[in-house]
């Protein structure tokens, strides 16, 4: 089967289709792709069903996505987010 | 306008949408996933071969969601269902002749939102299947990458055969641990120990309910055997009181705990381990329920539910409750419950053709069926209860709130120098809850530590106040600014439920 390359800061991310973001990254020996904004803390998937939002990365540019719920697709480009990222939220 | 509109495409709401048109009523099916199943029935991507582990033919229940399935889609080509996949309800405005639900995309990303998406969708009759998550206790380094959630660790397994890690712990409470370990050591991870807070012996004091779900038995037999397959240690009052690392889990130590929940003195053992998957029993989503203005309570289990008649309706005219939102009871009782809420809005409504006559019967087989299963649930309940003591493992520095990064410290602060008495209080002051996940994680270990620390008992009205201070939420689901402004003037525009509601409301006790 045809593998999907994806990217994280610009480093190759390969996934099964049919994987979520977070599938691919936690497959890849990737645990952690988020800091906290208060004490830096690393953080990755916890729930993993859409409920927590600790997983939150950047894909395609569009801020604040839940990797958990979001499926690979060809081309990807993931970005990790720190501190001040999460103050654009929306409501 | 539909017949009816069925929140959540779990084994619930699935049931609840194909008897619904079974029945002959017009039904709308709003689902956050991508496909049918929920959490329960979660399965790799329909048509992606490739996606890793097969549809699991083996799976509990899987043939009977494979017929509901297709009776879904059947219905679906037939336009008796329109099914929203991918949409999520942010906004729910209860009214006398219709409910009105607000969709957005449950994902932002570009091809992420589904092909015109009503903003709302408009139904005589809602049936709310939400379902639910872990239920979580926090723990020192829980929030240490590498720590995940029973079911995250599970639906990870099921949706796309990922495993976590190479060493794991499972540690909680309640049956649903044993599964998640024999599909870990299934998916070849070594399974270093099951910690069950509970003994086994819990069972013997409720017998009676258990007996009447003789299947269980099977099903925990068979569990037993993929145990001593995978030579998987199952260690019973026991329970992960420390999680070690740096950036990412490296250890645990696991510690035997008393009846009441306290460590034994010096029994922590320290275990290697790259994955930690806890579970403590399940918590509802309750947000719609109480944005609809329904009654709630504390259930046996110290969830936050619905409060709902044998026919499933709460006490705001056109709104049913099933599933979990209803009481944590499992998928079986959640199918139960979607057909019986189905039928008894079939039953009530004029469109139901004639082919459902005999629905009187029917229903009243499916009420004494749900007897039956909650009499097991309760059972379980009562035989895998959150450790009265759990607080007791904290530190001063342990996160409770991972979003709001609020430690168990601060909450403390907050009773002794800020005089919080209770979790609505206690959520001003020091902010659990009030982060991205809007307290879903946080809220019942939130509410349980404000009673704690008020001196309370955590029972009856005052701690269902407390959860409900933690599940009450502005919006049911993270939305687009866009989505707000886009609500034109003109339309009927239902009022933004207030952050806070006075404590007693809605309090049937």
């Amino acid at each position: 089967m045809p593998e999907l390359q994806l990217s994280l800061d610009g480093a190759p991310l390969s996934a099964r289709p049919g994987q979520t973001v977070g599938a691919a990254l936690a497959g890849a020996g990737i645990a952690s792709w988020r800091t906290t904004r208060h004490a830096g803390r690393p953080r990755g998937l916890f729930c993993g069903i859409g409920v927590c939002f600790d997983c939150l990365l950047t894909v395609d540019g569009v801020p604040n996505q839940r990797a958990c719920l979001t499926p690979a697709r060809d081309g990807m480009e993931l970005r990790t987010e720190s501190e001040d990222a999460g103050e654009g939220r929306d409501v | 306008m539909f017949d009816v509109a069925v929140v959540g495409a779990g084994p619930a709401g699935l049931a609840a949408a194909v008897h619904a048109a079974d029945a002959g009523l017009s039904v709308a099916l709003v689902d956050a996933g991508a496909q049918p199943g929920g959490q329960f029935w979660r399965h790799p991507v329909e048509g992606e071969a490739s996606a890793g582990a097969p549809e699991p033919a083996g799976h509990h229940g899987w043939q009977r969601f494979a017929v509901l399935r297709a009776r879904l889609y059947a219905h679906e080509s037939a336009g008796r269902i329109t099914y929203w996949r991918n949409a999520q309800v942010w906004l729910l405005a209860a009214g006398p002749a219709a409910g009105v639900l607000h969709l957005a995309p449950a994902l932002d990303v570009p091809g992420g939102a589904p092909d015109a998406l009503p903003a709302t969708v408009r139904a005589r009759r809602l049936i709310l299947c939400p379902g639910g998550y872990d239920r979580q206790l926090p723990v020192p380094g829980w929030d240490l990458p590498g720590v995940m959630a029973a079911g995250g660790v599970q639906a990870l397994l099921k949706g796309s055969g990922t495993a976590a890690g190479k060493v794991a712990v499972v540690a909680g409470t309640g049956p649903f641990l044993l599964p998640v370990a024999t599909g870990l050591a299934g998916a070849g991870i070594r399974v270093a120990a099951i910690c069950e807070a509970n003994s086994p012996a819990g069972w013997l004091r409720n017998l009676r309910g258990a007996v009447q779900a003789p299947e269980k038995a099977v099903e925990g037999a068979a569990y037993a055997a993929a145990l001593a397959r995978h030579r998987i240690p199952y260690r019973v009052r026991t329970a992960v009181t420390e999680i070690h690392g740096t950036d990412r889990v490296e250890a645990v130590t696991m510690s035997r705990l008393a009846r009441d929940g306290m460590v034994v003195p010096g029994t922590g053992r320290r275990v290697s381990c790259d994955v930690v998957a806890l579970g403590w029993g399940f918590t509802p989503q309750l947000e719609l329920v109480l944005a609809a203005g329904a009654a709630t309570t504390m259930d046996v289990d110290g969830s936050l539910v619905a409060v709902v008649d044998d026919r499933l309706a709460t006490g705001v005219p056109g709104i049913s409750v099933a599933g979990e939102a209803a009481g944590v009871g499992g998928a079986s009782m959640a199918v139960v419950e979607g057909e019986l809420a189905a039928l008894c809005v079939a039953a009530e409504s004029g469109g139901a053709r004639a082919g459902a006559a005999g629905l009187g019967a029917r229903i009243a087989r499916l009420q004494r069926e749900r007897a039956r299963l909650r009499g097991f649930a309760v059972a379980m309940h009562r035989a895998n209860p959150v450790p009265e003591r759990w607080q007791g493992w904290l530190v001063p520095e342990t996160v409770v709130c991972r979003c709001e990064e609020v430690s168990y410290g601060e909450l403390c602060r907050a009773h002794v120098e800020l005089g919080a008495r209770d979790a609505r209080s206690l959520k001003s002051f020091a902010r659990p809850g009030m982060g991205w996940c809007q307290g879903r994680v946080c809220g019942y270990a939130a509410a349980s530590i404000a009673a704690n620390l008020a001196g309370r008992p955590f029972e009856g009205p005052a701690a269902a106040a407390d959860l409900r201070a933690m599940a009450k939420r502005a919006l049911a689901a993270p939305v687009p600014l866009g989505r707000l402004a886009a609500m034109a003037p003109g339309q009927p525009e239902p009022a933004l439920p207030p952050l806070e509601t006075p404590a007693a409301k809605g309090d049937p006790t």
